[in-house]
């Protein structure tokens, strides 16, 4: 049986299309009007929810909880002061990344994760003698992702923690009587919030959210708008940019946190003395610089692409719809002898970059922002090859993202 | 490229108007110094966004980004200087009788709103704008160049003649026939070999008389309908979109492109003459009398102001000065733009804003835009008159406070002439008409107004500069369109000045926000220095 989130029966009397994929066994709305532009746009320009409860969440508690985390995950959680927020990752113990998500530290003792792929059982399996306890509290809660640079104003009028919160903070705080968490996180890119609350009283807080942003322009937006934004942002997607390296065939499949474009997230690694899983592997990596790739954003030369449509006697098209395979990048235009120096995992046509944009994996050579690369298209059923850049990630980051007001 | 003089400009545009600001970047761009003169106290011409009553942004005059060339968002890096043109991915065009024909994004579900209209209907959209596609297609690279000069006698000239005619002959008959037809016929007669339903012809029409003294019925109106597919947006072919903040917003993108790349804009500097001397410029004198030179003057004001005020038309070849003269600006479009304190209602679509996201069309069929045109032929404004609506704060919720909006109406017809009247005594009535239409279509809209500014085609020319008010700086009309625009051999830009070019709308391809013609006249002109 499919699943339905706390928010569905309000979100989905407003979903004028019917159209849902399937989101860790839950109806996730694909658009919810016509034009998922307009939610785009929404979320860019003005404020859009987003329901992002299908997530796991996991709350992990003990005396012992901090010391089981930084054994666990690759990013130092001692470093997460209660009321901050951590992105980060878990390995494997060759160093290969299983899984990313994000951590709400609570107190000393009590940290909220969330996780794109069930992982109660490996993390389970770590425990060993410490004093943790791990929980899966997945179905009691649900999570709101309010996004844009309106997503302050919105959410201030129903809290004034809104105001103050700086990024990747977080802050209890009530919506009329229904206590939340609310934290400055997303996956837009954007100046933007996540309100978790107890799923009984997600109905109530969500006609709250929507009434406040009635006069912003609030809209929700659906999974084509988030994975837009999400690309824009330089966000990478289990199963899109990597696959969970314990579910992985091949090492072609697997990449490291460095590969992935996460290296800022192992501060202290290379030097520090901190164990945890994937450790011993991940400091090799560093110390004999033996990544196979760089994560880079590749940006299409316009021109180029332009000229060779019309040659071929079509319009440039300009999709905004993200490919749905990957793309081969090389050195040099197939027909020059060209090979293979990357692979492009996510695609589309950015409106506010005007350029075809992509998430690309290169050798390290080629990493340095600027470098040529061809990219391998089909036009007429016809391989050819259109001249892109390499690009600093992310591609598209307003200075509202993360400052305080 | 180096100076060329040794005055502190090599090169003068007169007039901020969106294509002065393109072309100066353009110059700017290939090492000119180059200086913008603007005679207002801000730039962008009839491109402006003006806070006319607190927190409510109007784009006073043009409204949208409808046909701005790719390349040039592209050469002039205008993303860093924050572009961002906002799509509108619907159209809502109510059909008179409480109901209403919506189309947006989803090919499947406009197929069946059309149905709804009409089942013959549906499938002659997608031939509809796949032959027009195609059309588009084939006169793009006309669009995207000069205009050879079929008169020209030197290698050069040939050469592109022959591009012309290599390039018409590659072009299929059935195309090329559609061709002739849109350039000639009628928008009606093009739209009826497509569609029955009387809404459905209606709402294909609306674009074939904006900003042009003919109806739907007229020969000629096919042109401007073509001309307003040749937009291309995100790939699109024909779509619009708001930029972000107005049109205003788009002319202070393009400013700051320009001054990036070193052109100076000096702001309230009304340019009275171009000096020549010996046949050629040698720069300009404003009306406080300052003298400014530089061996390059471009003007980017329409062909009437470029030929006959800022020279004078002794110094002129007759056949120009007869052709100018005689070249029509017929303006008949006026702008109504309110301050709302709330959305409009639709009674047929209570409770929604998805029909808000793109323009509202109020034209329902094309027998009523003709009968709003008959006015106009006898001097006189329509009774129940055509409306081009935005509601840009639903997409851009900066431009009205919060709940608020603002409603940009462009609306027609409103020649410029009245007979045995004036604007000024007419204003209000004819404001009254437009918002008595909205009215009859948003029952208690009159409720919502909190400001109405009225914007005549005489305000369109005492402000802007635009003779008689014509948004397109010369009307769209065969004669004057290609290497006709503005005039028989002088259709690539240059004049018969020496170092005096022209860069406005009233060159090729034309008018609508679009920044080819500034593109154009600065490839002249950097050849031409180039060359000498």
């Amino acid at each position: 049986m499919i699943r339905t989130t706390p928010f569905h029966a309000r979100l989905s009397a407003l979903n004028t299309q019917g159209l849902y994929t399937h989101w860790q066994g839950h109806l996730s709305a694909l658009r919810y009007s016509h034009a998922p532009k307009h939610e785009y746009f929404a979320v860019r320009n003005g404020v859009g929810v987003f329901d992002t409860s299908p997530l796991f969440k996991y709350r992990i508690q003990g005396p012992d909880a901090e010391r089981f985390l930084a054994g666990v995950l690759a990013r130092d959680i001692r470093t997460c002061r209660p009321g901050q927020a951590h992105y980060t990752l878990w390995c494997d113990e060759r160093g290969f990344v299983m899984e990313d998500g994000v951590v709400l530290r609570h107190s000393a003792t009590e940290f909220l994760l969330t996780a794109a792929r069930p992982t109660l059982g490996w993390f389970a399996d770590l425990v060993g003698r410490l004093q943790v306890e791990i929980e899966d509290v997945s179905d009691g809660y649900g999570i709101l992702a309010v996004q844009g640079p309106r997503s302050r104003a919105t959410l201030a009028a129903l809290m004034p923690e809104a105001d103050a919160l700086g990024y990747f903070d977080h802050a209890p705080a009530k919506i009329g009587s229904a206590p939340v968490t609310l934290s400055r996180t997303g996956y837009t890119g954007d100046l933007g919030f996540e309100v978790t609350v107890e799923a009984e009283h997600a109905l109530e807080i969500l006609d709250a959210v929507l009434d406040a942003g009635r006069d912003h322009g609030i809209r929700p937006f659906g999974e084509e708008a988030l994975m837009m934004l999400r690309i824009e942002a330089g966000l990478p997607l289990i199963d899109v940019e990597w696959h969970n390296s314990r579910l992985a065939f091949t090492d072609h499949d697997r990449v490291t946190p460095k590969e992935l474009g996460m290296g800022w997230m192992l501060r202290g690694v290379r030097d520090g003395d901190r164990a945890f899983v994937g450790r011993d592997a991940i400091r090799r990596e560093l110390v004999d610089q033996t990544s196979r790739w760089t994560s880079v954003g590749i940006v299409v030369d316009w021109a180029d692409w332009d000229q060779l449509h019309r040659a071929a006697g079509l319009l440039p098209e300009k999709s905004e719809r993200p490919l749905g395979y990957e793309s081969v990048l090389h050195d040099r235009p197939t027909t020059a002898g060209g090979s293979q120096v990357g692979y492009v995992t996510s695609f589309f046509y950015s409106p506010v970059l005007q350029r075809h944009v992509g998430l690309a994996r290169v050798r390290p050579e080629h990493a340095a922002p600027g470098s040529e690369v061809h990219l391998e298209i089909a036009l007429n059923h016809t391989n050819t090859t259109v001249l892109a850049r390499t690009a600093k990630l992310p591609l598209f980051n307003p200075a509202r993202k993360t400052s305080r007001s | 490229m180096s100076s060329t003089g040794t005055g502190p400009y090599d090169a003068i545009v007169v007039g901020g108007g969106h294509n002065g600001l393109v072309n100066a970047a353009y110059l700017a761009k290939a090492g000119l110094r180059t200086l913008v003169l603007e005679q207002r106290h801000l730039v962008g011409g009839a491109a402006i966004t003006e806070e006319v009553v607190p927190g409510f942004s109007f784009t006073t005059f043009s409204y949208a980004l409808s046909l701005l060339r790719p390349e040039i968002i592209h050469e002039l890096d205008l993303v860093r200087h924050g572009f961002l043109p906002l799509m509108m991915p619907s159209s809502f065009h109510p059909t008179g009788d409480g109901d209403y024909l919506l189309l947006g994004d989803d090919h499947g579900q406009n197929i069946q709103e059309i149905r709804r209209h009409s089942r013959h209907d549906a499938d002659a959209y997608d031939r509809y704008h796949h032959d027009l596609d195609l059309v588009c297609q084939a006169i793009q690279p006309l669009f995207d160049n000069a205009p050879p000069d079929v008169f020209g006698k030197d290698p050069e000239d040939q050469a592109d003649v022959k591009w012309l005619l290599d390039h018409l002959g590659s072009v299929d008959r059935k195309v090329m026939h559609d061709v002739v037809r849109l350039l000639t016929g009628s928008a009606s007669d093009w739209i009826e070999d497509y569609f029955e339903h009387p809404a459905v012809q209606g709402f294909h029409a609306s674009s074939s008389i904006i900003g042009s003294k003919v109806g739907p019925m007229s020969p000629g109106s096919a042109l401007v309908l073509l001309f307003h597919k040749m937009g291309e947006h995100d790939g699109h072919l024909g779509s619009w979109a708001f930029h972000k903040g107005g049109n205003g917003g788009f002319t202070q993108v393009l400013a700051r492109a320009a001054e990036a790349y070193g052109a100076e804009i000096r702001l309230g500097a009304r340019v009275d003459t171009v000096l020549t001397r010996d046949g050629r410029t040698v720069g300009v004198a404003l009306d406080d009398g300052t003298e400014l030179r530089a061996s390059v003057v471009v003007s980017a004001l329409d062909p009437r102001r470029t030929f006959l005020d800022l020279l004078d038309p002794r110094e002129l070849p007759s056949d120009l000065v007869d052709n100018v003269e005689r070249m029509r600006f017929r303006g008949v479009s006026a702008k109504v733009n309110f301050a709302l304190d709330g959305l409009p209602v639709f009674p047929a679509l209570p409770g929604t804003v998805d029909h808000y996201g793109g323009f509202l069309n109020i034209g329902p069929t094309i027998e009523y835009v003709e009968r709003a045109f008959d006015a106009a032929k006898y001097g006189w404004y329509s009774e129940r008159p055509f409306i081009d609506a935005a509601i840009q704060s639903v997409v851009d919720p900066d431009m009205a406070p919060p709940g608020k909006h603002v409603m940009s109406c462009f609306v027609q017809y409103a020649p410029y002439q009245l007979r045995e009247s004036d604007w000024e005594s007419e204003r209000e009535r004819f404001g009254d008409k437009a918002q008595a239409v909205l009215e009859s279509h948003f029952p208690g809209f009159g409720e919502l107004v909190l400001h109405r500014e009225v914007v005549t085609p005489v305000d369109i020319e005492r402000t802007t500069g635009l003779t008689e008010g014509n948004i397109f700086a010369g009307e769209f009309l065969a004669p004057q369109m290609y290497f006709f625009r503005p005039s028989p051999g002088w259709s690539q830009y240059r004049t018969p000045v020496d170092g005096y070019y022209q860069c406005g709308s009233g060159t090729h391809p034309g008018g609508c926000v679009i920044g080819s013609p500034g593109k154009l006249a600065s490839q002249r002109i950097l050849r031409d220095l180039r060359g000498s």
